[in-house]
């Protein structure tokens, strides 16, 4: 078992002809990762790598029973992208770019309301059940199968943090980057839920960042109805107020959303926060080792 | 910014955020009236002699002379002034142009003064406070509203949270006439003025929405003595990520008013913030940097800034990088932390010692890799004969830089 996306997961590249979608979706198939079609706008009837394009995700989906898609393309026409694979029906929508306006997000989640599909990220690394399933750019060799669950707000922190459990011996169910943006698709409180009903995670490695609520929230869910241990680590212990630190949503507006608030109310909810980000893997090896 | 939603806790930190791209108020003031918004008359000066003209120009019996600089509270640093004449125009531009002005939001160093906006003053009855943000719970614009302007709304939100309103907005109606009329009564607007507020809150939700804006902040919003209202300040502050659909925009950037580090960042896409500390840090990835600067404290010393990389950095680019490092001289160690997930180990390598041969290495370097092509990357440093001192971990590579810049 996994969340979100497992060996069944059929995949579309959306922007497959670009570098990252060309270089991307071949690291993923390599991966085993049933990558079935690519979609772009004019260069339907054609295919990469034996993977045949559709100039609509409309068209991909019907020729292939794909149920996710990830998009690569280029920020100006990134929300398009994801509208269009929402309307088409696309189960899970992963959407690697950065950069997308921020109302542009606003209108893609509007649009999105009362419709059934999820949404991972933008600007985030994708979403990964190690041995079974990898959409994004994570580098593969670093994950194991495994019993942790992994959500974050940050890529390559994610990585750090996934290295660490894996040379603890610690393998990971699924991990998922949801993005720095002040907006995003599924949060990270959504996907603790997922995690709570999933007999595969037995525990959660939760990476947050400076800014909003996400772990404020995340606090309140694992408080009243998270079963498993949760190991924290929040990013930007160090950020000064105000200025924005890479992530359009990592800043600290006026002592909200700093790094020591979101400590103290993930603590309070029973989580164990590691201080330094090197000790995220022995952190979680301690937790579990208390455990049993 | 990053309220939460209607009933949530007011904010505290409207003002002052650098949260994206800032304009000056007369610029923005420029803009708003474009679209309908009630602002003053007024005209931007350079010069004594200009500001002098403009008060002529403007043919009123008084006028406010203000330091136009990306900070607030100009009025109590003593940036703003009521002037009865042109002379006096003259006199207050000449005393605050070319100098720095310090308010509590400059810094001790303050910002050079290079434009003062002259403007028709108003009879002033009332002061109330208005804004528009990007509202992450209800994930959409949202107004800002409360009786107690033109004061620090960070001080009213600390103090007496209920003054403060917020109202989302549904972007497939706009401003609801239902929801101007709840914040006007709120606001203990009346009559005509509730119409005129409708209006005023239609064309700051059309100029947010038409220019990306992330924030527009009005305070004060007066009501004049003869009951009308006005935007008497203006604040607007842009998405980067926008821009590339307001070329218009772009031209508004004011690069004296940023960070010659980070301006010269900004022209190789990377982002750089400038802080205090002594270890200069490079690293792929907003979360991993701000953990890079985290455990650099936690091992008792202080990042000399913060740099993302970013994900797909050729080795022009991490060059770069490397060299806006190096010119800082509180600099005293550096440090590289690189997880190459599409980053490749070899290219950061190349591009850390191209640099490193251009600009000459004077202070220790500690280079933690892992990930992609790592076997490569280090190839290419050990070859380089450069002093590199390569760390095994995280953990590792802070230790050894802070040991490095302390004890130099």
């Amino acid at each position: 078992m996994s969340i979100l996306v497992n060996k069944h997961t059929r995949v579309i590249t959306q922007g497959i002809t670009g570098a990252a979608g060309r270089f991307h979706t071949l690291a993923c198939k390599q991966y085993g990762t049933q990558m079935v079609a690519g979609v772009v706008p004019g260069k339907g009837g054609t295919q990469f790598e034996g993977i045949p394009i559709f100039d609509t995700v409309e068209q991909a989906k019907r020729a292939t029973d794909a149920n996710a898609s990830v998009i690569y393309v280029p920020a100006p026409y990134a929300a398009d992208a994801i509208m269009e694979a929402v309307a088409a029906g696309i189960e899970l929508v992963v959407c690697i770019t950065e950069g997308i306006p921020t109302l542009d997000l606003v209108k893609v989640k509007r649009f999105m309301a009362g419709r059934a599909s999820k949404l991972i990220g933008p600007n985030c690394p994708g979403i990964m059940t190690p041995g079974e399933c990898k959409i994004g750019i994570m580098p593969a060799h670093i994950y194991r199968p495994g019993p942790i669950g992994v959500v974050s707000r940050s890529g390559t922190l994610t990585y750090e943090a996934v290295n660490q459990l894996t040379q603890l011996g610690l393998g990971q169910s699924t991990c998922v980057g949801i993005g720095g943006d002040p907006i995003i698709g599924l949060n990270t409180v959504d996907i603790l839920k997922l995690f709570n009903q999933d007999p595969a995670t037995e525990a959660v490695v939760l990476i947050g960042e400076i800014g909003g609520t996400a772990e404020e929230e995340a606090a309140e869910y694992i408080k009243n109805h998270f079963k498993k241990p949760v190991v924290a680590y929040v990013a930007g212990q160090t950020a000064p107020k105000g200025r924005r630190m890479g992530h359009a949503g990592a800043i600290i507006a006026g002592g909200r959303g700093s790094a020591q608030e979101k400590i103290a109310a993930l603590r309070a909810a029973g989580a164990t926060v590691a201080m330094s980000p090197a000790e995220l893997g022995s952190t979680m090896k301690a937790v579990l080792g208390a455990r049993n | 910014m990053f309220l939460g939603g209607a009933q949530a806790p007011a904010p505290k930190n409207i003002s002052g955020n650098l949260l994206h791209m800032n304009v000056h108020e007369y610029q923005a003031k420029a803009i708003l009236g474009k679209y309908g918004a009630p602002v003053p008359r007024g005209k931007v000066a350079a010069t004594p002699d200009e500001a002098a003209a403009a008060f002529e120009f403007l043919g009123e019996p008084q006028a406010v002379v203000k330091a136009q600089i990306h900070a607030g509270g100009r009025g109590k640093a003593g940036g703003v002034k009521l002037v009865s004449s042109a002379e006096q125009a003259r006199s207050f531009a000449a005393s605050l142009l070319g100098k720095p002005l310090v308010t509590h939001q400059t810094g001790p160093e303050g910002r050079v003064v290079r434009r003062v906006y002259v403007e028709a003053a108003s009879q002033v009855s009332r002061e109330l406070y208005l804004a528009m943000l990007v509202d992450r719970k209800s994930e959409a614009p949202a107004i800002i509203a409360s009786a107690a302007g033109g004061m620090d709304i960070e001080e009213i939100a600390r103090t007496s949270p209920e003054q403060i309103l917020t109202e989302p907005i549904d972007i497939t109606i706009g401003v609801a006439g239902f929801q101007s009329r709840k914040l006007a009564l709120a606001l203990g607007l009346r009559d005509r003025q509730i119409t005129e507020f409708h209006n005023l809150l239609g064309a700051l939700y059309r100029a947010f929405f038409d220019t990306d804006a992330s924030l527009i902040e009005i305070n004060p919003l007066v009501v004049t003595s003869e009951g009308r209202l006005l935007c008497l300040d203006a604040k607007m502050v842009f998405d980067d990520n926008g821009l590339f659909r307001h070329p218009e925009l772009q031209e508004l950037r004011d690069p004296e008013e940023e960070d010659p580090s980070e301006r010269e960042a900004s022209k190789y896409n990377l982002s750089y913030v400038q802080l205090n500390g002594n270890i200069g840090c490079m690293v792929n990835g907003a979360g991993l940097a701000m953990a890079t600067m985290d455990i650099i404290k936690f091992h008792g010393a202080e990042p000399a800034n913060f740099l993302d990389i970013g994900g797909g950095a050729d080795a022009q680019k991490v060059a770069a990088a490397f060299k806006i490092l190096l010119s800082d001289p509180r600099v005293k160690a550096v440090l590289i932390n690189i997880f190459g997930g599409i980053m490749r180990c070899d290219v950061l390598a190349q591009g850390v010692v191209e640099a490193a041969r251009q600009v000459g290495l004077n202070v220790p370097l500690v280079v933690r890799m892992e990930g992609t092509n790592v076997e490569q990357g280090r190839q290419i440093l050990n070859a380089s004969g450069l002093k590199i001192i390569a760390a095994t971990d995280m953990e590792d590579a802070a230790r050894r830089v802070v040991a490095l810049a302390s004890s130099k």
